[in-house]
């Protein structure tokens, strides 16, 4: 059954330069329990469509599209409407920890916030429902009494302390947007096996959003990237990994310094996508990628290109999907 | 043997924590647990940890920014926190710094030429204003960006011109060691590889040394021909990169290499199991016991020192030897 | 500099209080500059005959006790505030400021003794303090002046040292501190630029408290001695005609009230146009 479909959805926010399109016509659509996951450097439009999703864009931002959710329309829904998806069916986690909880405010009482909006228990049930979370995720609460103060945390225990609150009412999504990005290495490999675990054994659907390709391989089945507003290559996680086709896909790929670096004799430099992200006011006509892309052509500065299927499992919006000889 | 170009001695650094009663001593936090490194001409040597590890702490002494409880540093054989503050003043031009946060080290209400200019104060010469703008238009061009910049503000520059500019300006004085703490980090990976190409064309022609501080692996693994891995203030292991990388030998320097997330999705990683500690922490252990899958009573007792094994250093009882 | 303050200006235009504000504190200020070239009557001139007339065309506003004409007295009163606020901001800013940047850099005893000392200072009522000073000293409009410029020392030393300290933590700091540049410089070249906003505005705010202080201790005839009027010494005069009379006291209040009202929401308005960050909420 399809949990959440995303119909040419496009958002418009007012800049400095006036209102410009910073995501344009994206569809996709996710099942109960899949796991999506969203990557693209800053400026993609990566953590904008969270947030459109959560209704939570500014209010002089215009969009258009469909958001479904089940078989409600989010973004043709009041205010009191979405109050009642936000934190509900739809849960989400922020990357900065220290500053997405409120300092001043016990764990106990932000976790059970969303729970006395949400859901109808009285004070004991409530308490037994934080207790049940906070052993969730791994803050026993014979270790980590309800009473502490999130200054009183390691920024992991933090972020631990915000999957409880995503997950208080049993959501139907989870949205993690760079959920580790803040967090040291052996702290985010804890950290991403919670959120795996959690979906797998509640099938709760979650969108991975990152800009960590390690990250997204190892937490999704399926994957989008995106650039300047556009999906660029979608499908399988694994296919697109092993078979990237988007210039800008694989420019990302080979821009990452891989393990085992040292073991070449001679240092080689990295291959580097030439040019950088154009700016909102300033993107080009035809496939925004054109002028940083090793495989221009004319039609690619004219028209922007449509989706092309490679597979079932995976489509490249591009004229000229990369071959194995442009590989090496 | 050749004089290293920055040898750290025996380096300590408590700081102040605040007072828990009126009339307490006050209590302290060792950042840094005895650090001892020797940095060579010409080469790039890594300093890897998690946050708090003091990896920062280290590069501020280095950078005679802050000054070590105990312990010294030398550059170029003289002793930077035993010397009159004017010679350090110049000897300044010789070790420069980039920075973190290309938003946060520039000032915002400079244009790019006094900020480029900026650590030009320090040579002994004082230079006109047209020689001023002349190097600096002369390095702008160096790092990538356009000599006409000179007059622009940072606002107007991207996260990876920004760093640029940062480069530009530790370069100007044309030193031979830079620090770079976590300079890459803020990046975006297409700019992060950009700027890194950047950094080792720059090594090659002007033979400069790099200490590179920086919690990504991946990026010391590239970077560096030297690595110290450092857990709670402490160099647990150190050597070449090669031969850390291809031979991890202390607990903590595989936990950290096993935990980057593999950008092959069908290499799945084993989970991780919470590990009980087993044994009472007390000042003398060794830092990484509750944390340690290897910890043993000896552990528990004595802090491992550094001894040579395969080829590198490592302060571990048991290290891993495969 | 002028692009800086044209784009400012700029952004200014958008933000209500600030145009409001600035109007209002513009006329103030040009009515001040007025005085020296004219007035209607001078100020000087006693004509018992045509004491405590109603406004007409000849008097716009009436005239008072001595027969002054009232409206020569405001307009020459007002250039009387604005030299009594403008130095007393002077020597605020002058003493308050280096102050704050010296606490903020040296720290330690230093900034210790800075800060007791602004604490001492900020524990006298201001305005009871300054009647003790130019008890001292004797009234007069200098003596006041200085009696209010104390008052904004410690006002300005404090934010200077608040502001400074955040600037302090920045990287560019730790940059320009490797380039070996010394305190001093540091705080000349990078800190002041960084908070000269939060000082303007601030010392909008002071201006108008300082016009408040001049007429109070004007009022109790402590400040400006006559001829020279002032309008807290109006209004001390009206206070007896205020059964009969009440119009004398009404212009003189109206006039500090329209003032102080007019900085005030230029300062709040200043705030919002010079912090980038608040620019676009409004």
């Amino acid at each position: 059954m399809t949990l959440l479909q995303v119909k040419d959805l496009s958002v418009t926010l007012i800049t400095a330069q006036g209102p410009q399109e910073v995501i344009s016509n994206i569809n996709f659509s996710m099942d109960a329990g899949d796991k999506l996951g969203i990557v693209g450097e800053s400026g993609c439009g990566k953590s904008i469509s969270a947030l459109a999703m959560m209704s939570l864009l500014p209010p002089d931002s215009q969009t258009s599209g469909k958001i479904i959710l089940e078989d409600q329309d989010i973004l043709s829904l009041n205010s009191t409407q979405i109050c009642s998806i936000r934190g509900n069916r739809i849960g989400m986690i922020f990357q900065e920890p220290m500053t997405a909880l409120n300092p001043v405010k016990k764990i106990g009482a932000q976790v059970s916030e969303s729970i006395d909006l949400h859901m109808n228990l009285n004070r004991k049930q409530t308490l037994e429902r934080v207790t049940e979370l906070m052993d969730k995720v791994g803050l026993a609460v014979s270790r980590f009494p309800l009473n502490l103060y999130p200054h009183q945390l390691s920024g992991g225990q933090r972020q631990r302390v915000m999957i409880a609150m995503a997950i208080a009412c049993n959501p139907k999504i989870l949205i993690a947007d760079e959920p580790t990005t803040a967090l040291d290495v052996t702290v985010q490999e804890q950290i991403l096996d919670l959120i795996r675990d959690l979906a797998d054994s509640s099938g709760m659907a979650l969108i991975m959003i990152s800009h960590d390709l390690g990250v997204i391989a190892q937490t999704t089945q399926n994957v989008m990237v995106m650039y300047t507003g556009n999906i660029v290559e979608m499908g399988r996680t694994v296919d697109v990994f092993q078979n990237m086709l988007h210039p800008y896909t694989y420019g990302l790929f080979s821009a990452i310094p891989h393990a085992g670096s040292s073991a070449q004799k001679k240092r080689k430099r990295l291959s580097c996508i030439p040019g950088q992200v154009p700016e909102l006011h300033l993107r080009p006509q035809g496939c925004n990628f054109a002028d940083r892309c090793s495989k221009v052509s004319h039609k690619c500065k004219a028209i922007e290109p449509a989706a092309t299927k490679i597979s079932d499992q995976h489509q490249v919006w591009c004229y000229h999907p990369l071959t194995q000889e442009d590989k090496k | 043997m050749k004089q290293p170009l920055v040898k750290i001695e025996d380096v300590y650094k408590d700081y102040q924590l605040p007072k828990k009663y009126l009339f307490q001593k006050a209590p302290f936090f060792r950042a840094l647990h005895g650090i001892n490194l020797e940095l060579n001409q010409g080469s790039s040597f890594g300093i890897v940890g998690e946050s708090g590890c003091g990896k920062s702490t280290l590069a501020r002494i280095v950078m005679a920014l802050d000054n070590p409880t105990s312990g010294t540093v030398f550059f170029e054989g003289r002793d930077l926190f035993n010397i009159p503050s004017a010679e350090l003043r110049h000897l300044r031009r010789n070790f420069q710094m980039v920075f973190q946060d290309p938003y946060g080290s520039l000032n915002p209400r400079k244009n790019i030429l006094g900020i480029v200019a900026e650590p030009l104060d320090t040579l002994k010469e004082r230079l006109s204003f047209a020689e001023k703008k002349e190097r600096v238009s002369q390095i702008l061009v160096e790092v990538g960006l356009n000599a006409a910049d000179t007059d622009k503000f940072p606002h107007e520059f991207s996260g990876g011109q920004r760093q640029r500019i940062a480069i530009a300006r530790a370069l100007i004085t044309r030193p031979s060691l830079i620090v770079a703490d976590e300079s890459v980090s803020a990046l975006d990976v297409s700019v992060q590889a950009q700027v890194l190409n950047l950094m080792m064309d720059l090594q090659d022609k002007y033979n400069l040394t790099y200490m590179f501080i920086s919690h990504d692996l991946s990026v010391v693994e590239y970077v560096t021909d030297h690595v110290a891995v450092i857990y709670m203030g402490q160099i647990v292991e150190q050597g070449t990169t090669k031969s850390l990388f291809q031979n991890p030998l202390h607990p903590y320097t595989q936990t950290l290499l096993r935990a980057v997330p593999d950008v092959n999705p069908l290499n799945k990683r084993r989970e991780v199991k919470e590990r009980i500690p087993q044994f009472e922490m007390t000042s003398k252990s060794c830092p990484f016991l509750d944390r340690c899958i290897k910890a043993t009573k000896n552990c528990a007792d004595n802090a491992p020192k550094l001894v040579e094994n395969m080829g590198h250093w490592v302060a571990c009882f048991n290290p891993d030897v495969a | 500099m002028f692009r800086k303050l044209a784009e400012v200006f700029g952004h200014g235009l958008k933000n209500r209080s600030f145009v409001i504000g600035g109007i209002i504190s513009l006329l103030f200020f040009l009515v001040a500059f007025l005085s020296y070239f004219w007035t209607p009557y001078p100020v000087e001139d006693i004509n018992i005959a045509e004491r405590l007339l109603k406004p007409s065309t000849k008097y716009l506003l009436g005239t008072d006790h001595f027969g002054r004409d009232i409206l020569s007295m405001l307009i020459k009163g007002a250039r009387n505030s604005v030299i009594v606020a403008f130095v007393a901001i002077g020597i605020g800013l002058g003493c308050g400021v280096p102050l704050g940047l010296t606490a903020a850099a040296k720290k330690g005893w230093v900034n210790e003794l800075i800060m007791r000392f602004n604490d001492f200072t900020f524990a006298f009522p201001s305005l009871i303090s300054a009647i003790m000073i130019t008890a001292i000293l004797g009234p007069g409009s200098i003596n006041s002046i200085i009696a209010i410029g104390i008052f904004n020392i410690p006002v300005f030393a404090r934010v200077a040292r608040g502001a400074a300290l955040s600037i302090w933590k920045r990287e560019f700091i730790l940059a320009a501190r490797s380039a070996g540049k010394g305190q001093f410089k540091i705080s000349v070249e990078h800190i002041l630029p960084n908070i000269s906003s939060m000082l303007i505005v601030q010392a909008t705010i002071q201006f108008a408290l300082g016009i408040l202080a001049e007429a109070g201790l004007s009022y109790l005839g402590l400040g400006t001695q006559p001829p020279m009027p002032s309008w807290g010494k109006m209004l001390n005069e009206a206070h007896t005609f205020m059964h009969f009379a009440p119009q004398l006291a009404i212009y003189p209040g109206a006039a500090i009230a329209l003032t102080v009202m007019g900085l005030n929401l230029f300062g709040d308005g200043l705030r919002d146009v010079l912090d980038p960050k608040l620019r676009r909420s409004r």
